[in-house]
């Protein structure tokens, strides 16, 4: 099972320090980690995506509680958040099959930002359901580098619970 | 006024009334060394770093008070890991300061240093590098605030040198203030979780209750004795959990788990309520999870919410300081009808009780059972870690808590001596002993030369079978008796070493010789050595294997359950 955590913590030095350590020592297997100020500068966000037994993903939430400097955790379900990836990617593109390239990457509302004799760079974000459809969809292509920058993700404010996302 | 970084350190700790420190100065700790003494802090010079915290750690288990462990930078710093780690399993406070080098040399791999913050996150509940003379109030406050409060453990603040002799404006609190803002922050009460747990006792035919270090933390025994009595419900006591209620009660059913009793596992296995008050299902106590109280609605009171549905899942969880609970639990207990229950347990109690054989030779048990007698089970009662360790917990009835100190979690040997001695500082009208291994002792010895100085009477029984028992144990029984490395055949002369420190040192080899020299050693005015010779086969029973279910315990060596 993958879960999405949003965490809040005071902008302290060493505080990073403590929440990756925690999933180390305590055996989680994180799966991306993005860190990033919030609208107030003495605390940041936190998102992991880590992957576990539910037992376990209940076990993370309530260790990451009792850390000093972690103000609040967030178990994120899927349809309660809005979640996107920013992902960089150099796709392996000959001259004749260059433009079914760019084609592909408008498909997927990707900007193309660089270009060379044999290559097309990508730069495209998305849910985690798009970025793998995206991956899947240019991995025939060959991929030779790839940058991604986990997943960041905010609750929706004031949904029910039986709301479906849009996006 | 106008104080430096050492100065406003050591008023913050005044001011919430600390008032005891274990340490060794060195390069990176001098300036707040030289306050210390200028302050007249109280503080007590020992031998190594690891010694220093373990000597905290005993202070804080008998006084529920805290003191400061001092090192300097690099290895003064590093040697306190341990110490550290071991406080942290067991939920004892304490507060570590480490010098460290002046800021500006901070990453450099200057002389001594070592990165303490990093090094110490995984084995403190919090820590702090200061690094602005203007935090050291706020961190000092936040310190034994988190040390002391929830549930309790060590924390560690980095103090570069630099900051040691800056100097800033200082005021000091306020009078009005109490000492230790907020000192107790537990959750609220678990009102809805306690109504579950009332009516399932009325409706129970066999509950059981397990008590663990919660119970002495909180301050909770005479509300546990008060509960299990008007109920009935007999009362098991994890390790760290001795003491908290009678030891020679007749709802008393002494220790769960691998080397628990017989009567507790059975109770465990038969039960069809648990009432875990403040323990945490350590692996020594459950064995094999899916076999662990099998026929029981599990209740289970943590004020660490963590250790709820942690490895056994509670049907009854209960967040909340165990005292405020079982108050509340008190005012509306309404009991059911376990008289079939005690029967069984009381056959239980009778039949399968703890003994050792009798052949002449110096049995550990014994020697345990003699201490216990002399003691009338009022003194301080510390272990290290090992074989002694568990047949202490087995056959010494405690009538109190606060008298035991054991390191439990961490298992760590030569966590005794030290201990002993700190217990000692906190507690000197109490007879203190230790009770220890000839592996456990060694590691940490040197300490008798701490308790020669300041005249630390502490009295100190070897248990010595030449072995590292328990893995000599464990060797006979599970590796064929293959014995490697586990046997130390050339043991030094313990009473010659002690004698060496100053400390009266006695070598016993004749079972005639044991009570007799255990009287000598409480008459004596001084800390006492006694070196007792025992039989070096002994093992420890009754026995869970590892990772076998409470319900695939061995009673005694396969030998002798043959037979009978």
């Amino acid at each position: 099972m993958r879960q999405v955590y949003s965490i809040l913590v005071n902008n302290h030095a060493g505080v990073l320090s403590h929440v990756a350590g925690l999933f180390t020592r305590r055996g989680y297997n994180i799966e991306s980690i993005a860190a990033g100020p919030t609208e107030d500068a003495t605390i940041t966000r936190i998102v992991i995506v880590a992957i576990g037994e539910e037992n376990e993903l209940d076990q993370i939430a309530k260790q990451l509680r009792k850390l000093y400097d972690v103000r609040e955790v967030e178990q994120i379900s899927y349809n309660q958040s809005v979640t996107r990836e920013l992902i960089l990617a150099t796709i392996k593109a000959p001259i004749n099959r260059r433009s079914e390239i760019i084609q592909l990457a408008n498909a997927f509302g990707a900007q193309v930002i660089n270009m060379t004799d044999d290559t097309v760079t990508i730069e495209a974000s998305g849910n985690d359901h798009k970025v793998r459809t995206l991956l899947k969809a240019f991995k025939g292509y060959g991929i030779s580098q790839m940058a991604r920058t986990g997943m960041i993700s905010l609750p929706y404010d004031g949904m029910p619970d039986d709301w479906e996302p849009i996006a | 006024m106008e104080l430096n970084g050492s100065q406003i350190l050591i008023e913050e700790l005044k001011a919430a009334g600390i008032e005891m420190a274990f340490g060794i100065p060195g390069g990176a700790i001098m300036p707040f060394y030289d306050e210390l003494m200028k302050s007249k802090f109280p503080h007590i010079l020992t031998r190594h770093e690891q010694g220093a915290a373990h000597m905290a750690d005993g202070y804080a288990r008998v006084s529920g008070k805290v003191a400061i462990v001092v090192t300097t930078s690099g290895p003064g710093a590093t040697n306190l890991i341990t110490g550290l780690a071991n406080a942290q399993m067991d939920s004892v406070p304490l507060i570590a300061i480490t010098g460290q080098v002046a800021t500006n040399m901070i990453g450099t791999d200057a002389f001594q240093e070592a990165d303490m913050y990093g090094c110490s996150i995984p084995v403190t509940k919090f820590n702090w590098l200061i690094k602005d003379v203007n935090e050291i109030q706020h961190v000092t406050r936040e310190a034994i605030r988190v040390a002391t409060t929830g549930r309790p453990g060590p924390v560690l603040i980095d103090f570069p040198k630099d900051i040691q002799i800056t100097k800033a404006e200082y005021t000091p609190r306020e009078s009005a203030e109490s000492p230790l803002p907020a000192l107790r922050e537990y959750p609220e009460l678990d009102t809805e979780g306690i109504d579950k747990l009332l009516e399932a006792i009325e409706r129970a035919e066999r509950p059981v209750i397990i008590g663990g270090a919660g119970i002495i933390k909180s301050g909770a025994s005479t509300e546990l004795a008060k509960f299990a009595k008007a109920a009935g419900i007999p009362v098991i006591n994890t390790l760290l959990g001795l003491g908290g209620f009678p030891g020679t009660d007749d709802l008393f059913l002494g220790m769960p788990g691998m080397h628990g009793t017989a009567y507790a596992n059975f109770a465990l296995c038969e039960c069809d309520l648990l009432i875990n008050l403040g323990a945490r299902f350590d692996d020594r106590v459950t064995g094999k999870v899916s076999s662990f109280c099998p026929k029981a609605t599990i209740a289970h009171v943590d004020i660490d919410d963590a250790e709820i549905d942690k490895r056994v899942h509670a049907h009854i969880p209960i967040l909340g300081n165990v005292r405020d609970v079982l108050i509340a639990l008190n005012e509306r207990l309404v009991p059911g009808d376990y008289d079939e229950w005690r029967q069984t347990w009381t056959d239980w109690k009778e039949n399968y009780p703890l003994q050792y054989d009798w052949d002449g030779s110096i049995k550990p048990q014994y020697v345990i059972d003699q201490i216990q007698e002399i003691t009338e089970g009022n003194g301080i009662y510390v272990t290290g870690v090992g074989q002694h360790q568990m047949w202490a917990a087995q056959f010494i009835r405690f009538n109190d808590p606060k008298t035991w100190v054991t390191s439990g979690g961490l298992g760590t040997m030569g966590f005794g001596l030290p201990a002993a001695i700190g217990a000692k500082f906190a507690r000197p009208e109490k007879d203190v002993w230790l009770i220890d291994g000839d592996g456990s002792f060694a590691m940490t010895l040197v300490e008798l030369a701490t308790a020669a100085t300041y005249n630390v009477p502490v009295k100190v029984a070897i248990l010595n079978n030449a072995y590292l028992g328990m893995v000599r144990q464990w060797q006979e029984l599970f590796f064929e008796k293959r014995y490697s490395h586990s046997h130390y055949p050339e043991n030094p002369d313990f009473a010659a070493i002690a004698e060496g420190y100053g400390v009266k040192g006695i070598n016993v080899t004749d079972v005639n010789e044991v009570r007799n020299s255990l009287e000598t050693a409480t008459e004596h005015d001084g800390p006492v050595v006694l070196n007792f010779m025992v039989n070096q086969e002994e093992n420890v029973w009754p026995m869970v294997p590892a990772g076998a279910g409470n319900d695939e315990m061995q009673l005694a060596p396969p030998s002798r359950e043959a037979k009978s």
